[in-house]
């Protein structure tokens, strides 16, 4: 599970003054659940996200991640959790062998647990074919399928998706998407950020919509809808940031 | 602080460090062939040059000495000398190089040798260039050796032996041992080249593992691990450390070979023959095993300073341009090191690396100031815990890390 409660983090730069990237940030991703994070471009959500995966740590607020404190147990939380983003970009000079291996052991694993891991991780996703090439020599769909088994070594509780699908082409999206749904249906917690209104609208269970650093809106896809008078999401989402915009 | 951790990390970074080419030209290839190519190629070179100059019969000019033809004679009979007719524009002959060297001789020369009152030979050169150098050293021996003969028969005459003009002789003899020499002669030069090697054996997998990390995504995915920031940055530290004592270490080697193969070449060749002869030059084992302890903490500072810096970039060419002042705030203090008459006191002790520069330099010479020795030993111990914490503390700023 994963609880935000007030969540805050505030940049200084010298030349904007404050900024703050994520501002009381409040929502709760129930296990079995995908919770859906939209927002434009610089609205907060990597922020959010980069919060909940201890890669900053908050202003103010509190976040807990599988029952673990964001602030006072990072170590923790980090070992519960599978972090996949646009930016976390695999070792170009390693196999793809190579690079689960080594995740796997900063998670612990060694010897022969992880080597099965890796041959049933291989497996599933149907990586046989070039686990022994080196990654800058992977298609990007096979780059995709490394660092999804990156994410998966350690058979995560809780994972964390930020616009996965970014800069890819459909074919790959879509199988980003459907690995996203079996993460569903095997009980994890699942938060997925992206400003892709369809992809929100065919996977989110709970949508929460950010913009300029705060939660302007929370629900279901009806619940939202209901809230707008809006037919569609991305109808929907529009209306409440430029709310948001105004207030 | 998990070793296992931090063993994970140093074992991948190895691995990924050893497939990238620009890590192992700098850390392993350069400093390989470096020596070899410095000392067999130009030394070689040099010495060719030298020798083919030795070999030239070079051409003069004889001005003057019209009234002295037998001083003339000579010169054409040694055999040393192709004599050029004179012209009046002989002094543009040299310096265009078409004629090494003239001689003027005065007046009434001759007539004069047998009263022992001569005017003076004026040798004529191009200061600097090395054929003309050669025919002005044959010349001014053939007349200092006519000024002996001269002395010898002004003396004869008189009933007097050779010896009242020259009542003993000076001779000079080196009390050394051959390494303390080898150590004096190419001690400055060593440690440059050592310490030199120390920061840009560093300087690559530092600018890779920090800022190459940070350009190219994988430090988030890296920092997404439940590995610690301190297990990370000392993992990777260590590998920044490993690329800096190997080119230390392959210079070393390269170096060792380089004069086993050519230091008795060198020994036997036109220079040292110059300097009256001598043995191979060698360099004292117990001296560079000091200097290899002695640059162990350096290796540390310079890879902590270069890691650090690395870090605080955005991408691998800004790391670039931050790691090349300190290469070169690094490099200037140990030149001034290598600088004759600059030697190690109580306040040069505490320059942080110009004191490593001249401690190295004492001990390939066999001088062994221990005091010294353990001060700066652990004035550069303390400078590098300090610039490794420094690395630490960076490494858990989130301003560096995520810094855009």
């Amino acid at each position: 599970m994963i609880e935000a409660r007030l969540l805050t983090k505030v940049f200084r730069d010298r030349k904007k003054g404050e900024i703050r990237g994520a501002d009381s940030v409040s929502f709760r991703v129930e296990p079995g659940s995908i919770y859906g994070l939209l927002g434009a471009n610089g609205a907060g959500k990597t922020t959010t996200l980069r919060l909940l995966a201890t890669l900053l740590s908050p202003t103010s607020g509190t976040a807990s991640v599988a029952g673990y404190d964001v602030a006072t147990e990072p170590d923790k939380v980090r070992a519960r959790v599978g972090f996949l983003a646009t930016s976390t970009a695999l070792y170009a000079r390693l196999t793809a062998r190579e690079m689960i291996a080594y995740f796997g052991r900063l998670n612990g694993l060694g010897g022969p647990e992880l080597r099965e891991r890796i041959r049933a991780l291989a497996g599933e996703l149907d990586m046989h074919d070039f686990l022994d090439r080196r990654c800058d020599k992977l298609s990007t769909g096979m780059k995709q399928r490394t660092s999804i088994a990156r994410m998966l070594v350690h058979d995560p509780q809780v994972m964390i998706f930020d616009e996965p699908t970014l800069g890819l082409d459909v074919i790959a999206s879509r199988a980003i998407v459907q690995f996203v749904r079996q993460c569903r249906e095997r009980g994890k917690t699942v938060i997925y950020s992206t400003h892709v209104m369809s992809e929100a609208e065919k996977l989110c269970d709970v949508i929460g919509i950010i913009h300029g650093g705060r939660m302007r809106a929370e629900g279901t896809l009806a619940e939202i809808r209901a809230r707008t008078g809006e037919a569609g999401l991305e109808e929907s989402f529009v209306k409440i940031v430029m709310e948001g915009q105004r207030a | 602080m998990s070793g296992r951790t931090i063993g994970t990390i140093y074992a991948k970074e190895l691995t990924d460090s050893l497939r990238d080419r620009r890590t192992l030209v700098s850390t392993l290839l350069m400093p390989t062939l470096l020596m070899p190519l410095l000392i067999l190629g130009i030394g070689s070179l040099a010495s060719r040059v030298v020798s083919r100059a030795r070999q030239e019969v070079p051409r003069i000019m004889v001005v003057g000495g019209a009234d002295s033809p037998g001083i003339r004679a000579d010169l054409e009979k040694s055999g040393k000398f192709r004599i050029e007719a004179a012209s009046a524009d002989w002094k543009a002959l040299i310096a265009d190089r078409k004629v090494r060297a003239a001689v003027e001789i005065p007046a009434g020369f001759e007539r004069a040798l047998g009263s022992g009152s001569a005017p003076p030979v004026i040798v004529y050169g191009f200061d600097g260039e090395l054929n003309s150098g050669m025919a002005t050293g044959q010349l001014r021996i053939f007349f200092t050796a006519l000024r002996d003969r001269t002395t010898a028969r002004l003396l004869a005459d008189r009933g007097l032996p050779a010896s009242v003009a020259r009542p003993f002789e000076v001779r000079q003899s080196n009390v050394v041992p051959p390494e303390k020499t080898g150590g004096n002669l190419v001690g400055g030069i060593l440690s440059y080249i050592i310490i030199t090697f120390c920061v840009i054996g560093a300087m690559y997998p530092a600018m890779d593992l920090a800022a190459g990390e940070k350009e190219r995504g994988t430090m988030e995915t890296l920092l997404c691990s439940p590995a610690s920031r301190t297990d990370i940055v000392i993992g990777k530290f260590l590998m920044v450390l490993t690329g800096s004592l190997a080119a230390v270490a392959c210079s070393l080697v390269s170096l060792s070979v380089t004069l086993a193969v050519a230091g008795r070449a060198i020994a036997a060749g036109p220079a040292s023959a110059a300097r009256g002869g001598g043995a191979a030059i060698a360099i004292d084992p117990l001296g560079l095993l000091g200097v290899l302890a002695m640059v162990i903490p350096v290796s540390v500072l310079f890879s902590a300073v270069l890691f650090t810096v690395s870090l605080f970039a955005k991408s691998y060419k800004e790391a670039q341009s931050y790691a090349q002042p300190v290469v070169f705030l690094a490099i200037i203090p140990v030149g001034i090191g290598t600088l004759p008459g600059i030697d190690l006191s109580a306040r040069l002790a505490l320059v942080p690396v110009l004191n490593i520069s001249l401690v190295c330099k004492e001990m390939l010479s066999g001088v062994w100031h221990w005091g010294f020795i353990a001060a700066i030993f652990a004035t550069t111990v303390i400078y590098a815990g300090a610039a490794l914490a420094l690395a630490i503390r960076m490494f858990r700023s989130e301003g560096v890390l995520f810094r855009t």
